[in-house]
């Protein structure tokens, strides 16, 4: 038995997702009161009660959110940026007490992370081995947000007003991770891969070992940028055309194909939008005019590394 | 081949510039269909996957209160204070010295932040800080082009040197699969050749951050120009 879950930590997101859409529904003067009020209160039950829901009834919810968003109907209002002169002078008064509660948060995860798992009571611990990492993150979070509050004086109410200032500005791009994640596993039922790595392997002279590496190293990344994940693409690009080309017919070392193979395709994730959470959830959050301009920024990254990468496993996996 | 329609959707829809939410969620119902299950059986995995991932927002979700309150009482101002104390920093200096942290510790399995927790709060407002140091007040296409490369510090930091010392992701991922095909393979040689990228890594952000210096500047001298 364990004491803190990340259940409950997620119902403690879906009470945060459900202030925000109460404040949304009481604000007369918001754009798109009504869509953007049913938006974060179906996603507060989606999240914090998802759980104990039948999935089909988490799926329809998850089309609705979908559909409020296709139809344009969820927005943010346009938030007054705050005086800047008057922002300063606040800024003077707390001087760096506003950064502790920001820095809590990784200290109490990385101390947390490394140490949680060892408190018992008995036979009671207090969180599960397997997410104590996301756990202790939590716990930090609640920290920073207690601090913050101490801090500037604010009442918990001010916390759901900001938070929702920012969600709002992320609107759809929140849960366009977890949705990834459902089209990644969809595909991976329907057989996506197998398919695709057959492909590959006919249409390319993979006898040639140079050849069987761009292959290999090119796949990865272009199975990166579909999919969104270079742990998804990992499994299908190694058995559909690393381990058969690379390793048994040329005799290369697994560890350095395997290795640089996965580095590869982070390449990928760097300019994909459809690794959502790396690439367009921060160009949202940092209120970029563009959703591609992170990807735009991180391109010659990507290039450089993955010259760099196919160059070192050429020379060393034979 | 009917199994990579959904595919299609999702390179279509994208090159259409449709909301990306929309194509992602088109992309899957077309792939559950073409595969052969029922319209129902894929709203039901839908459902599943999303419940089995939402912790993905988690980090996100509890973060932005903190960040929300802490901005209207000056954080992004104090932050941009401290930095200017520091002549010898530019916007670049910054974002490297971040992505070196940010990558030095990911080599131990730590992660000391992400785009809601750090990038927002304390990165970017010192590298515009830093930026702001300097001759002429960056534009809104300069600002904009430091945001970006700060949040590509925070990726190219946190993806190119996970695990070289202490293994806890990405390399037990690649280990288990090959345990699972029969292919011996030693964590330690997957940490050996994890290694040269990661120093790689290092070179090519000292370039590129060189470079976001040097365009600033030139995007500044030529503010000073048109407004005597």
């Amino acid at each position: 038995m364990t004491l803190l879950t990340l259940d409950l930590f997620l119902v403690g997101c879906g009470v945060v997702l459900a202030a925000v859409g109460a404040l949304i529904a009481w604000d007369a003067t918001h754009p798109q009161r009504w869509g953007s009020a049913v938006f974060w209160l179906l996603l507060a039950v989606a999240v914090g009660l998802g759980k104990w829901l039948p999935p089909i009834a988490v799926g329809y919810a998850v089309l609705g959110l979908t559909s409020l968003v296709a139809t344009k109907r969820v927005g943010a209002p346009q938030f007054a940026r705050g005086d800047s002169a008057e922002l300063t002078k606040r800024a003077e008064v707390l001087g760096n007490r506003l950064l502790w509660p920001v820095l809590w948060v990784p200290v109490v995860a990385i101390v947390g992370g490394a140490g949680l798992d060892w408190v018992k009571f008995g036979d009671v611990s207090l969180v599960n081995p397997k997410q104590v990492a996301q756990i202790a993150l939590g716990l930090g979070c609640i920290i920073g947000l207690a601090t913050a509050l101490r801090t500037t004086g604010e009442r918990p109410l001010a916390a759901a007003r900001e938070g929702g200032r920012l969600l709002q500005l992320l609107s759809w791009s929140l849960i366009l991770p977890a949705m990834l994640a459902a089209l990644g596993g969809i595909m991976a039922k329907a057989g996506v891969g197998g398919v695709i790595a057959g492909l590959v392997a006919t249409a390319l002279p993979v006898q040639f070992p140079l050849v069987a590496v761009v292959a290999y190293g090119g796949g990865m990344v272009l199975f990166t940028v579909l999919l969104g994940n270079a742990f998804a693409a990992f499994p299908v690009m190694t058995l559909g055309v690393g381990l058969p080309f690379i390793v048994q017919a040329h005799g290369g070392d697994p560890a350095v194909m395997g290795a640089l193979g996965m580095l590869s395709g982070y390449c990928g994730t760097l300019v994909t939008p459809m690794a959502a959470n790396f690439n367009i959830v921060p160009a949202r959050l940092l209120e970029l005019k563009d959703h591609y301009a992170v990807i735009k920024a991180q391109a010659p990254f990507a290039g450089a590394i993955w010259l760099f990468n196919i160059g070192v496993m050429y020379g060393c996996v034979y | 081949m009917i199994t990579l329609l959904g595919m299609l959707v999702v390179v279509v829809g994208f090159a259409l510039r449709a909301n990306p939410l929309l194509v992602v969620v088109a992309g899957g119902l077309t792939t559950g269909v073409a595969a052969g299950f029922s319209f129902n059986e894929v709203v039901a995995m839908i459902g599943q996957f999303f419940t089995d991932n939402r912790a993905l927002m988690l980090p996100i979700i509890l973060m932005v209160p903190i960040v929300g309150v802490l901005e209207r009482h000056g954080l992004q101002e104090r932050v941009a204070m401290l930095i200017q104390r520091a002549t010898a920093a530019t916007a670049g200096r910054v974002l490297w010295g971040y992505q070196l942290l940010r990558g030095f510790t990911s080599m131990f399995g730590l992660s000391i932040g992400n785009h809601a927790a750090m990038v927002r709060p304390l990165i970017a407002p010192m590298a515009e800080g830093a930026a702001l140091v300097r001759p002429g007040t960056p534009s809104r296409q300069s600002r904009d082009e430091i945001r970006a490369h700060a949040a590509a510090a925070e990726n190219v930091g946190n993806f190119f040197s996970d695990d070289i010392f202490v293994a806890i992701g990405a390399l037990l991922l690649i280990k288990a699969f090959f345990d699972n095909a029969g292919v011996a393979v030693a964590l330690s040689d997957l940490k050996l050749w994890s290694l040269p990228t990661a120093l790689w890594v290092v070179l090519v952000g000292w370039w590129r951050y060189r470079r976001l210096d040097a365009r600033l500047k030139k995007a500044a001298a030529a503010a000073k120009e048109r407004a005597p």
